[in-house]
């Protein structure tokens, strides 16, 4: 086995650190090493966004990045979004507007989500649909998800 | 079975509450196939066949066993013989014996105690193939010189001189067509082609297994259907079937491509060599696009008359479908529900069902539907425009309705297809004006539904909150369904019914969440249930008072005294009664199991407006409206998913979805980049519009709605295109190359 | 008897009717007569069909009802996705 770097850095606000394989992806070891089940695999090529997470607040495929690269940086994930027991508005949106069906790619596009109302807190229709066109959903359709974005981007908004 | 009693008047069926598993999903808590981690665990890796067809000469596992962290290798070798039947395929399947039969083939599969060191310990597994001659064509299969792909495969129906390749034949019909033909003013006939699809759910397969050396163990798999799983795997594996309790994880999407086993045998046998550790296995993308079960490609040739008025006459469709290299592709439920839709005197169906070098074809949301959709809805399109007809009018002029003969034989009992008919025609949709390059499709499809085995119960606890423990895995939102219809059931409010989805060894057998059945049986024991333990609150409030249990009714989560002659009691509550039922007799729950047979299907009718670029090809879908029947919606949110997400996934089948097999018969495009699903960016809103024709079988008139709305898409849109370019194009997808192709005058 | 509706592919096993009367009071009592009266059927029935009884398709129940005057159709074995 060859030998493994150690690794630390910050994971929705806490310190952690792992020891990883050169080759493990940033996801692989937010799953096996921190067992940070929020991220998925879809396809391991950057291409579904299942794995969305943010990189020192960048939007990023962590399948695309490697593990040894988080060191010193933030990583952010769905698991910090909510703050104790109070849901974000876009996690309480998604449920409403029944957003989400099997739910597996809700994680990443309430991250993905999240990152744009950061940027841009008043997205048009296709401003959000070009913005969420790295996150596969199978199930929905999108238009229930851009609804619930939509709602929360006003929600938002409204009480800053 | 009508059910007597039907309501029409609901509190909670029909309102739209958040579900109940909403948290866990919007968290990242819930836990899905690959969200396991054991103490000891191993990791498993499959080694594939990179040729389509080929011998397997010699498996070499010395360097990968020699390797730190490699713990066990097994081939088939590792498995009993002497199966038969589906149970043989399913084993071939999962493992290869002599032959390698796809691109993706497993050939064997190691277990180490890292991912990586599976991945490297694979790598080193030395197999000699003797490459064969490969098809992967339906039409090529079929022809004389074309690689046999088995001896001996063909089933009873199959007539002499056809190609070993051809496996089960499918003949079905009605009336005399030469009289039909003969009636109509116009006669049409096409041939189209529509390609393998993936299911595409973003989740891939993911199992953790464990067995021991005594057989027995567990299995932890994200799946449809968990005793399919179960029974499956143990026949495969050679144990019995209770050896192995299963349970399901949260499932990341399914659609038919997990109903049946891949990877969870190998895990299971992995672990028993390896002294029975658990193996987690997840396969990643490339093996699910190349090893698991798309479904069939199809070519088919469509004749149909019809009158000048637009009376259909006759109708007469040949349907070559290839699923793999096993039985299965879905051409016996095409050759039925081909022209479904209409009442027509005269047609007749003929179905080949064909093997090819590819892998083994699963279901598909309506498996068959939507291929033989494509080509007769698109047929009837064209008619329209030939003699100037309006294409819904048409439809009305031929639909099936209660009463009419279904062109595969019984009477339909009521159905809702003219229903939905008349709502697209009135919606704004179809009086939108269209621009230059811009064009309109209509096409209708429908799917039957089932029941299948069902068993769930209903428990009653201390404080009279209600837990409803169902065998059907929730993929879309069936919790919140199920709670409804327990919350409807008992009187009580939402909020205080738990779902659970058992495991193996809790409940009677159960049929996965496929056919548009969950919502229909699930639910249909869940209220059946319900009533068993309603029946036993009343007995434990008669006992109370003194009374007979017959003079007691429940009402809105209470039981009272049917009325004065009964006697002057105030009612009980279901928390009162349930405080107290430890000293009145002990638990109470309702239990409910059957293959029901009051199911009905559903009928859909969609209207898409397109704008196609002559430039490039490119199509643009502006405007989509999806009319279908659901009978009755229990949670209206989550059936315009349904509704959604099936013409969305229709959309991808139409416009870019396709399986690209190159000359050496491998898949060319086995990641998401180049098997090209619809992105947020490619869709507008999709209109939903909900029609209830009550279901006579149901007790609150459900109708299974997952599947039919992927029928309508495929024709809908080759019909808006040809409305927008003025060519008809008989081969899908319309990717833009082959549209640009056909505005440009040549062959496509 | 109940009149039994077979699609076109299984009347050649059938001495080329479409339709056949078979006694019996229980849908598995009608597809036992069938296959006694007409033996080459065995394999289709084994390999799976649908019983639609007076337009309700009813799977896999042996024991569901069959009146004199029903209309009973075989059809394919349906699944899912």
């Amino acid at each position: 086995m060859s030998k493994r770097i150690h690794v630390s850095t910050k994971v929705n606000g806490d310190e952690v650190d792992y020891l990883c394989d050169s080759r493990e992806t940033l996801l692989d070891c937010l799953r096996d090493h921190l067992s940070v089940m929020g991220v998925k695999e879809g396809c391991g090529t950057g291409d579904c966004g299942a794995c969305s997470v943010t990189l020192d607040g960048r939007l990023v495929c962590s399948c695309l990045v490697l593990g040894v690269e988080a060191e010193g940086k933030e990583v952010a994930t769905v698991e910090g979004m909510a703050e104790g027991e109070t849901l974000h508005p876009l996690q309480r949106k998604f449920i409403e507007h029944a957003a989400l069906q099997c739910g597996i790619c809700t994680p990443g596009i309430l991250v993905a989500a999240k990152n744009l109302l950061e940027r841009n807190p008043d997205p048009t229709e296709t401003e959000l649909r070009y913005w969420l066109a790295g996150n596969l959903c199978r199930c929905t359709g999108y238009d229930k998800i851009i609804r619930a974005v939509m709602d929360a981007a006003a929600e938002m908004r409204e009480a800053s | 079975m009508a059910l007597d009693g039907q309501k029409t008047a609901y509190k909670y069926i029909g309102t739209t509450p958040n579900r109940p598993d909403g948290l866990d999903k919007v968290t990242g808590r819930a836990r899905y196939g690959a969200d396991i981690n054991v103490p000891g665990m191993l990791h498993g890796a499959v080694v594939r066949s990179p040729h389509a067809h080929a011998k397997i000469v010699k498996i070499d596992a010395t360097k990968a066993l020699a390797m730190e962290g490699v713990k066990a290798v097994i081939t088939r070798a590792d498995f009993p013989e002497g199966l038969e039947g589906e149970d043989w395929d399913l084993q071939e399947n999962c493992m290869a014996g002599e032959k390698a039969l796809y691109d993706g083939h497993a050939v064997a599969a190691v277990a180490a105690t890292t991912p990586l060191l599976a991945r490297d310990a694979a790598k080193l597994i030395d197999v000699t193939y003797e490459i064969l001659p490969h098809v992967t064509d339906v039409d090529e299969a079929m022809k004389e010189g074309a690689p046999v792909i088995r001896e001996g495969a063909a089933d009873f129906s199959v007539p002499e001189g056809l190609h070993p390749n051809v496996v089960r034949y499918f003949d079905s019909g009605r009336g005399d067509l030469d009289k039909g033909f003969a009636e109509a003013d116009l006669i049409l006939e096409r041939s189209f082609t529509t390609e393998a699809a993936h299911q595409g759910y973003i989740e891939p397969h993911a199992c953790l297994g464990q067995m021991g050396a005594d057989g027995r163990g567990e299995l932890w798999v994200c799946t449809q259907g968990h005793w399919f799983m179960r029974r499956m795997s143990t026949a495969v594996l050679g144990i019995e079937t209770t050896n192995i309790r299963v349970t399901p994880s949260e499932i990341g999407g399914g659609f038919g491509g997990k109903t049946t086993i891949f990877i969870e045998p190998l895990s299971l046998a992995l672990s028993r060599k390896a002294g029975g550790k658990p193996v987690k296995m997840v396969m990643s993308r490339n093996e699910v696009l190349r090893a698991t079960g798309p479904t069939a490609s199809a070519s088919m040739d469509v004749k149909m008359g019809m009158t000048k008025d637009g009376r259909i006459t006759a109708a007469h469709g040949t349907f070559r479908m290839q699923g793999g290299a096993f039985a299965g592709a879905p051409v016996d439920v095409t050759t039925m529900l081909a022209f479904a839709n209409y009442d027509i005197e005269h047609v007749h169906h003929i179905g080949y069902d064909v093997m090819t070098n590819r892998p083994r074809q699963a279901a598909y949301r309506a498996p068959g539907a939507p291929m033989a959709a494509f080509a007769t809805e698109s047929v009837i399109d064209e008619m329209c425009r030939e003699l100037g007809l309006d294409p819904i009018d048409t439809r009305l002029k031929n639909a099936a309705k209660e009463g009419t003969r279904a062109t595969f034989g019984p009477k339909y009992g009521p159905i809702g297809f003219v229903e939905t008919l008349e709502a697209a025609k009135a919606h704004p949709n179809y009086a939108e004006p269209l621009g230059p390059n811009q064009g309109r499709g209509v096409a209708s499809g429908y799917w039957m539904n089932w029941g299948g085995e069902t068993s769930a119960s209903v428990a009653i606890s201390e404080d009279g909150s209600v837990t409803v423990s169902v065998g059907t895995p929730d993929i879309g939102g069936s919790r919140a369904s199920m709670a409804l219809m327990a919350a409807e059931a008992f009187g009580i409010p939402y909020e205080n019914v738990r779902v659970n989805i058992s495991d193996t060894g809790a409940l009677g057998v159960n049929e996965p969440t496929h056919g548009s059945r969950a919502t229909y049986a699930s639910g249909l024991a869940t209220i059946r249930s319900a009533e068993e333990c309603i029946k036993k609150l009343c007995k434990r409030a008669a006992d109370k008072w003194g009374i007979d249990a017959e003079a007691v009714v429940w009402e809105d989560g209470r039981a009272k005294p049917s009325g004065p002659n009964a006697g002057e009691f105030p009612p009980m509550t279901i928390a009162e009664i349930a405080g107290a039922m430890g000293g009145t007799g002990g638990p109470i729950s309702g239990h409910y199991e059957d293959s029901p047979s009051g199911f009905s299907g559903s009928f859909g009718t969609h209207v898409v407006d397109v704008e196609v670029d002559p430039e490039t090809g490119r199509t643009t879908i502006l405007r989509y409206l999806v009319v279908q029947d659901a009978g009755k919606a229990i949670h209206p949110a989550y059936v315009e998913g349904q509704f959604q997400g099936g013409a969305a996934q229709g959309i991808g089948w139409a416009l870019n979805e396709e399986y690209v097999y190159g000359e050496d018969g491998r898949l060319q495009n086995p990641v998401f980049l180049d098997y090209r699903v619809p992105v947020a960016s490619d869709l507008p809103m999709i209109d939903t519009v909900i029609v209830e024709v009550p279901n006579p079988g149901h007790p609150y008139g459900v109708r299974g709605v997952g599947e039919t709305g992927i029928t309508p898409p495929l024709p809908a849109v080759a019909n808006a295109v040809r409305d927008a370019t003025g060519k008809r194009i008989c081969k899908l997808p319309l990717r833009p190359s082959r549209v640009l192709a056909a505005i440009q005058g040549k062959t496509v | 008897m109940a009149e039994l509706h077979l699609w076109s592919g299984l009347r050649a096993l059938a001495d080329g009717k479409e339709m056949v009367e078979i006694e019996g009071a229980t849908v598995g009592q009608v597809l036992d007569g069938l296959v006694t009266a007409y033996p080459g059927l065995e394999p289709a029935l084994k390999r799976g069909v649908s019983v639609a009884v007076d337009g309700q398709i009813v799977p896999n129940s042996r024991n569901h009802p069959v009146k004199p005057d029903s209309e009973v159709f075989l059809l394919q074995k349906l699944a899912g996705g």
